[in-house]
């Protein structure tokens, strides 16, 4: 398992630097955006991107950017929207947002979906069994910004429950926060609702009629027994690593929903850097994407192996 | 009863002289796709979901012809109007009216509506939904004040513009005024006699400071037209409003131009030769959401196929290629695939965009950013399918008659996958359509001077206005919705049908 554990980490750590590299030559074959003459800022700017290499092979340049970040962790500076200030640092001040909007949101839908499976699993083939697959279906297709829309359009604009955005500022923990972030929330929630409550009753549905159920059964047990020690245990071997895949996809939020809500988190960082071609945090924002992605399945696919004996003996093969 | 000693002549042939025969199959031979279709209209939902599924199609490919408006006409004054049919309108059942609620009215501005329900002859209040009472204190006295929500036609109620026209063109308008009756130039009002109002054009009568109406014992309004003929244009000979006494003046002399009060209303009638009509009103750029809905729908489904059919073609040759060959090809092949897909598509889109936008336009770089990551799918699917079916005793078989890897490939064993890959390729368009929505509303992808607009940029049109102008983005939300819906139901149905092993399992 920790042979398998390793290789797996060596080999994300090579995919994600191969990635890095890609982007990182693509950004800087990029022309250069023109800095404002005659600025204090600009000299010194044009003096770090000679320090940086900017003139050099990009594979040199590639080594000054590794080494900078290992040696000093930095990033860059902001070249365009915070004009001089540590993109590392500007990065900090937004990752906050965007965690907690996620994070309230995973709390209380992954226990909700969950059991909306599981209902619907165990009363399969029945008027409720119906009612969810088909909210869930129809859940699933409509795209976030429709809920997002509803969501803003009837609790915020006509009922007057939330805000209409966001609360600025960082008291993260506040009453009158944590009720600007409900419509947020409430946007993000439906898609993992229903994308848990899918997995968890396709999986507990086949488990519920594989036949060690019946020997459970037969030996004596309730079904309220075996459907708990049993299939529910089996069912959460593909559950489980779904739930971690999605804690860890909680940093990456979601780019339209921070939008509309204007959340001060990453994604608006991104976009900002995007529309104003700000390179340097536009290189970070890749980085970070990429390395959630990376990092989220990497979990799955350990997690999946200290869950289910099955898989970790496969990978010796 | 002794079954060991059966005397010999209990014993008598079935059959002795005639032949005997297999008897003829009485049913018909079904082929594999008539079957899954047979299994797919068994599927209630998915045979409702393709109904609606085909009525968007025709929607998306029909409304842009249907529509009196063209994507390319954007209106400068009717932006983010309700939705408005004339003709249903004055049946006065409530619905594509125009109607936006205008909330807090006091009684200044019941006369302005009043001014131009008088005026014009369009009265722009439908109806009031709300009244709501106050106390104000006036010189230590307690005065009661009511404040009124309205429901306003929209259209109605921008009532009269000042337009500056050549003199052509007023003499044109006259002619048409004379022509068809319909009032478009309404006398001229000078500001001096309007306390100075110069951005309401809407005002013809005798105001105060504040610009309330200043009415007469009766509670009528006073006009205040201008009579002065030495600032008048050239000389107006067509309809005048009742109560014109013959010295109103009608066009205000600019240098080489006149100026007028111009019904806007009317006014539209006499540029496009029909009155203004949106069924689903107008957006932030005066387009009509009708026609946008179906430009944007049209472009998404063109751009999905295009973008499933290539990633369809890439990713079952790379599958192939993964799958027959295995060992280090495949193992070389998928690394590759694991770094592709490794990049995020909002960096993928990006990167394209900075880079190729310019040299081969956006559509391309857009379709390269799908082409990129997109068909990684497809290929980790047909290589499945290869797996299963490489080993098998027919491949065997038709290696050993001689047949080339190729053939293997692509004649033996890739049509045994080809209703798992039809499938999936049915559950790839609505996703690529997400996709392109995401990024056109992000606004990283800007498509509108290419398709004229897409979903997505209505949608985020609509978004900035949603309290005010609800319908623009709810009528690109509905229809995005339902062809999510029915896309994803008609693509379950069938995977249902192709594979009917994993009936039920994921939906």
């Amino acid at each position: 398992m920790v042979k398998y554990t390793i290789q797996r980490v060596v080999y994300m750590f090579c995919v994600f630097m191969i990635i890095t590299l890609m982007c990182f030559v693509l950004i800087r074959m990029l022309p250069l955006p023109a800095l404002a003459p005659n600025d204090p800022h600009t000299t010194i700017l044009e003096l770090r991107r000679e320090s940086l290499g900017y003139n050099k092979p990009y594979l040199v340049q590639f080594g000054i950017f590794l080494k900078n970040i290992v040696t000093k962790w930095d990033w860059g500076v902001s070249e365009k929207l915070y004009i001089g200030r540590d993109v590392w640092q500007v990065f900090l001040e937004k990752l906050p947002a965007t965690m907690i909007v996620n994070l309230y949101s995973i709390l209380w839908t992954i226990p909700v979906g969950i059991a909306l499976g599981i209902l619907a699993a165990l009363k399969k083939n029945t008027w409720v069994d119906y009612t969810i697959s088909t909210l869930t279906m129809v859940v699933i297709s409509v795209p976030s910004f429709v809920y997002a829309f509803l969501v803003q359009y009837i609790f915020c604009f006509k009922l007057r429950w939330f805000p209409f955005l966001m609360k600025g500022g960082t008291d993260y923990f506040s009453l009158e926060m944590f009720r600007s972030i409900i419509p947020p929330v409430l946007s993000l929630s439906f898609g993992v609702i229903a994308g848990f409550c899918r997995t968890t009753r396709a999986e507990l549905t086949e488990v519920l009629t594989s036949e060690f159920m019946l020997l459970a059964r037969t030996k004596g047990l309730t079904k309220a027994q075996a459907t708990v020690r049993h299939a529910l245990r089996n069912c959460f071997v593909v559950v489980v690593p779904g739930i971690f895949g999605e804690f860890i996809g909680i940093i990456g939020g979601s780019l339209i929903i921070e939008r509309i809500f204007s959340i001060p988190g990453v994604g608006g960082l991104t976009l900002n850097a995007i529309n104003g071609l700000d390179y340097n945090i536009f290189m970070l924002s890749t980085c970070f994407y990429t390395a959630i992605g990376l990092v989220a399945s990497l979990v799955v696919d350990i997690s999946y192996g200290f869950i289910d004996p099955r898989i970790r003996m496969g990978s010796k093969k | 009863m002794n079954y060991e000693h059966i005397p010999a002549e209990k014993f008598r042939f079935v059959q002795e002289n005639e032949i005997l025969r297999d008897k003829e199959l009485q049913t018909k031979s079904r082929s594999f796709f008539a079957d899954a279709m047979l299994r797919f209209s068994k599927n209630k939902s998915s045979v409702i979901a393709t109904w609606i599924l085909l009525f968007l199609l025709l929607y998306a490919f029909i409304a842009p012809i249907l529509s009196p408006y063209s994507i390319w006409e954007q209106d400068k004054i009717l932006v983010n109007y309700a939705p408005y049919v004339p003709e249903v309108a004055r049946m006065g059942i409530g619905i594509l009216d125009g109607a936006s609620v205008y909330t807090s009215q006091n009684d200044a501005s019941m006369n302005y509506w009043k001014g131009i329900a008088q005026e014009t002859g369009m009265d722009p209040v439908i109806g009031v939904v709300g009244t709501h009472e106050s106390t104000v204190k006036v010189r230590g006295q307690d005065v009661v004040r009511y404040t009124y929500d309205l429901e306003v036609n929209s259209y109605y109620a921008l009532g009269i513009l000042y337009r500056t026209l050549s003199y052509d063109e007023y003499e044109a308008i006259q002619n048409w005024q004379n022509e068809t009756g319909i009032q478009v130039i309404y006398p001229y009002v000078e500001q001096s006699d309007i306390q100075g109002i110069s951005d309401r054009p809407n005002i013809w009568y005798q105001v105060d400071g504040k610009g309330s109406a200043v009415t007469d014992a009766d509670g009528n309004l006073i006009p205040m037209y201008s009579t002065r003929e030495e600032i008048a244009g050239p000389e107006y000979h067509s309809i005048r409003i009742p109560g014109d006494p013959g010295n109103y003046i009608y066009a205000y002399s600019k240098s080489g131009a006149v100026q007028c009060r111009v019904l806007y209303y009317n006014y539209y009638i006499y540029m496009n030769g029909h009155e203004p009509s949106f069924l689903m009103g107008t957006n932030a750029m005066g387009q009509d959401i009708f026609c946008g809905i179906g430009v944007g729908a049209r472009f998404s489904l063109l751009f999905a196929l295009l973008v499933s059919a290539i990633n369809l073609t890439i990713g079952a040759v790379y599958g192939a290629v993964q799958g027959y060959y295995g060992g280090w090809v495949d193992m070389t092949l998928d690394r590759i695939a694991d770094v592709l897909s490794g990049v995020p598509f909002v960096v993928v889109t990006t990167l394209f965009q900075l880079h190729l936008a310019k040299k081969v336009g956006v559509v391309p770089s857009f379709l390269f950013a799908f082409v990129l990551t997109g068909w990684i799918g497809m290929a980790a699917l047909t290589r499945r399918q290869f797996y299963r079916f490489k080993g098998q005793e027919f491949i065997l078989a038709a290696r050993t008659l001689g047949a080339s890897d190729s053939r293997l490939m692509f004649k033996h064993i890739f049509p045994n996958g080809i209703g798992s890959i039809i499938t999936s390729c049915a559950l790839v368009i609505p996703g690529v359509i997400s996709s392109e929505t995401s990024m056109t509303y992000l606004g990283i992808v800007d498509l509108s001077s290419f398709a004229g607009t897409t979903i997505g940029t209505l949608l985020s049109q609509g978004n900035a206005v949603v309290t005010t102008s609800p319908h623009a983005i709810l009528f690109p939300s509905i229809f995005l919705g339902l062809l999510m819906i029915c896309f994803n139901l008609f693509g379950n149905g069938l995977r249902d049908a192709f594979n009917p092993t994993t009936r039920g399992e994921e939906d």
